[in-house]
């Protein structure tokens, strides 16, 4: 069997991973090493981000990242760990000033100042881009090649991280299924990175690319650390729904809209958001967790269009601003069968990002000594509700922080084969198949069914009981599912890990969900419709002997 | 209901590739991946494929071959008219039915 020694272990090699690979290097870490379920540089949600990124640099106001932190704890609905948000804000602006300097391609006025556009919930024109719908490839790009010129790290694609090793109460490293063998391999690490991204994979309309299953969240609880702001799961107001759109990421509507003032319309061709008590006048900034509520809401009214979303409608702009705002965009789009000057689109909420997540402190280490996080995988800093643009600024800002501070971290105990070895025999036993009943490719799809409809963006307690207790089942189902032979990139392997992880996710958030009696930012329940001031307090989710629990914040 | 079909090669490691057929619901603007990903969820888990971001057209981890031409099947559409035949990607060692080792040599453990 495979053992590797490393001082940093990362695992998740999107914008966040990647970061953190380059800021370990940069500060003294010997060894680095970078995984990744996907191939290095190509999975998780940076490369995916065709948006903005929101950063202070007053390129084009007179901004300040006190004010980009206002905005942000405005838009978190008073539950942002606020010392996370400040250093999310603080730090935004060197962040992006560098990859400038590493020829990210930032777009730029004439004048030569990069291009800064109000992005909704911000109070200045703060968020910066690459055209045309290419800031999260370019970054990926600027990233993947400061990668491949630091000798330091060593990338391993493939590879499925099952499990932590904790001894003597600290995380020591982690055991993995190399997918392309069916191999178990063991990593002894002196410090932990997680930086898994998000669970929005586990719903079934999702903006995720296929490996952010919750598996870091999963990771982190069964090593002993605390997740936090769990039940705040971010659905993106208006991802795209029909018709049937290919080659494009689902939310790439959201700049156009405020660019153009793209009109929300609801079946009978009228504008709603108005009844949810957001006049946009003609500036089109409601925040995401109202737009989706207003949506959602009409849909359940029965005034949805055809597919069960709402129209987005560019039928009154002029061709001309047409063209030039989409570009090259315009000729993809007609590949489609999408001509925004004839016809609308319909749009829908879509699970985009997730607000909670494991909890940091200001160096990102989580509660468990030797176990970091970084990026989406966070939870805090974005409270109930990001604001649009922080999602980038957050992958790069902590992984430069997790990545410096476990490049200083010391073996806190060493590697003990005797606590991994039933996460690499639990690998050994299953990778030649089971046989079983059930799948837990046909569970995936059932979990993301059943969170789509129970666990999205309206919630009730009925609803929320019925799916935990499905969801437990599917937990108790495990271990007598069918898993089929084979050792080299076994999918149904795969996919027994992926539920596994999922599941554990999806727990933590119903389970914060139930708990929470009020309605905040991305919680919205019918049950209890109205904040409760007296609950502008986090909740946090660890895993005892008897299970999962939640319990609120001092 | 109208159906696709696609004809897809088998098989793991060094082995002779075989052709499975299967039937697919068609749906206009549907793609060969999400076919693929019917067919794991619908008929066949143990099918193997290789994608990531599924939609974006970012990751280029889906390209295999289609109809002999090497295309990413998050793009490629589907038709009704003719059963598509589909391979993993030429020219690579395959590891299982679609995947190719694309991985770069110094991303894997020897």
């Amino acid at each position: 069997m495979t053992h590797l020694d490393t001082d940093v272990l990362i695992v998740g090699a999107g914008g966040a991973g990647t970061y953190a690979a380059i800021s370990a290097a940069r500060s003294g870490a010997g060894s680095i090493l970078l995984l990744d379920k996907s191939l290095v540089g190509r999975g998780g949600a940076t490369i995916m981000a065709q948006m903005t990124v929101a950063a202070a640099l007053a390129e084009e106001s007179d901004d300040d990242w006190r004010l980009h932190l206002n905005d942000t704890l405005a838009a978190g609905r008073g539950l942002c760990d606020e010392a996370l948000a400040a250093i999310l804000c603080e730090e935004a602006p060197a962040r992006m000033r560098e990859m400038g300097e590493w020829q990210v391609g930032w777009a730029r006025r004439d004048s030569g100042r990069i291009a800064q556009v109000t992005a909704p919930g911000h109070s200045r024109p703060r968020c910066c881009y690459v055209d045309f719908l290419n800031t999260g490839p370019a970054v990926a790009a600027t990233l993947r090649r400061r990668v491949s010129r630091t000798d330091a790290i060593r990338r391993l694609s493939n590879l499925i991280v099952t499990d932590l090793v904790t001894a003597d109460g600290a995380v020591v490293g982690a055991v993995a299924l190399d997918a392309a063998s069916g191999e178990p391999v063991t990593i002894a690490a002196a410090a932990t990175i997680i930086a898994t991204g998000g669970l929005t994979r586990i719903y079934r309309r999702n903006s995720a690319s296929a490996n952010m299953g919750g598996d870091g969240y999963a990771l982190a609880l069964n090593a002993g650390a605390q997740l936090v702001d769990m039940e705040f799961v971010q659905f993106f107001p208006i991802g795209h729904l029909a018709p049937r759109l290919v080659g494009m990421d689902p939310i790439m509507w959201d700049p156009f809209r405020y660019k153009l003032g793209g009109r929300l319309l609801d079946g009978r061709g009228e504008e709603f958001l108005a009844r949810y008590g957001s006049d946009e006048a003609g500036v089109y900034t409601t925040p995401r967790d109202i737009a989706t509520y207003a949506i959602v809401s009409e849909v359940a009214a029965g005034r949805g269009s055809l597919h069960g979303g709402v129209f987005l409608s560019f039928e009154h702009v002029p061709p001309a601003d047409l063209a030039a705002a989409f570009g090259p965009v315009i000729e993809r789009l007609a590949k489609n069968g999408i001509n925004l000057a004839r016809a609308p689109v319909e749009v829908s909420p879509i699970a985009h990002y997730h607000m909670g997540g494991i909890a940091v402190d200001e160096r990102m280490a989580s509660t468990v000594p030797g176990l970091f996080a970084a990026g989406e995988a966070v939870g805090g800093a974005n409270g109930a509700n990001r604001l649009s643009g922080n999602a980038i600024s957050e992958a790069l800002v902590f992984g430069e922080r997790a990545g410096r501070f476990a490049a200083s971290a010391r073996r806190l105990a060493g590697w003990s084969a005797a606590a991994a070895a039933e996460h690499v025999e639990r690998i050994r036993s299953l990778a030649d198949g089971c046989k079983g009943d059930g799948s837990a490719t046909v569970l995936l799809e059932d979990m993301r069914g059943l969170m789509n409809d129970s666990v999205g963006p309206l919630r009730d307690a009925p609803g929320l009981e019925r799916a935990l207790e499905r969801l437990v089942e599917m937990r108790d189902a495990l271990p007598s599912l069918a898993i089929n032979p084979g050792r080299e990139f076994n999918a149904s392997l795969g996919d027994w890990f992926e539920l596994r992880a999922s599941l554990a996710a999806a727990e933590a958030v119903i389970r914060a969900a139930l708990a929470r009696h009020e309605s905040r930012g991305a919680h919205q329940r019918t049950d209890f419709p109205n904040s409760n001031p007296g609950l502008a307090r986090c909740q946090l989710v660890t895993m005892g002997e008897s299970g999962m629990a939640v319990r609120w914040a001092q | 209901m109208k159906t696709a079909r696609l004809k897809i090669c088998r098989g793991a490691g060094d082995e002779p590739g075989r052709y499975e057929e299967f039937a697919v619901p068609f749906e206009d603007g549907a793609t060969v991946l999400d076919a693929l990903i019917w067919i794991r969820v619908h008929r066949d888990p143990s099918l193997a494929i290789r994608y990531s971001c599924i939609n974006a057209n970012v990751c280029k981890e889906c390209t295999i071959a289609i109809e002999g031409r090497v295309l990413y099947a998050c793009t490629t559409r589907l038709v009704d008219d003719r059963v598509m035949t589909l391979d993993p990607l030429p020219g690579k060692a395959r590891l299982r039915d679609l995947v190719a080792e694309t991985r770069p040599p110094r991303e894997r453990i020897e």
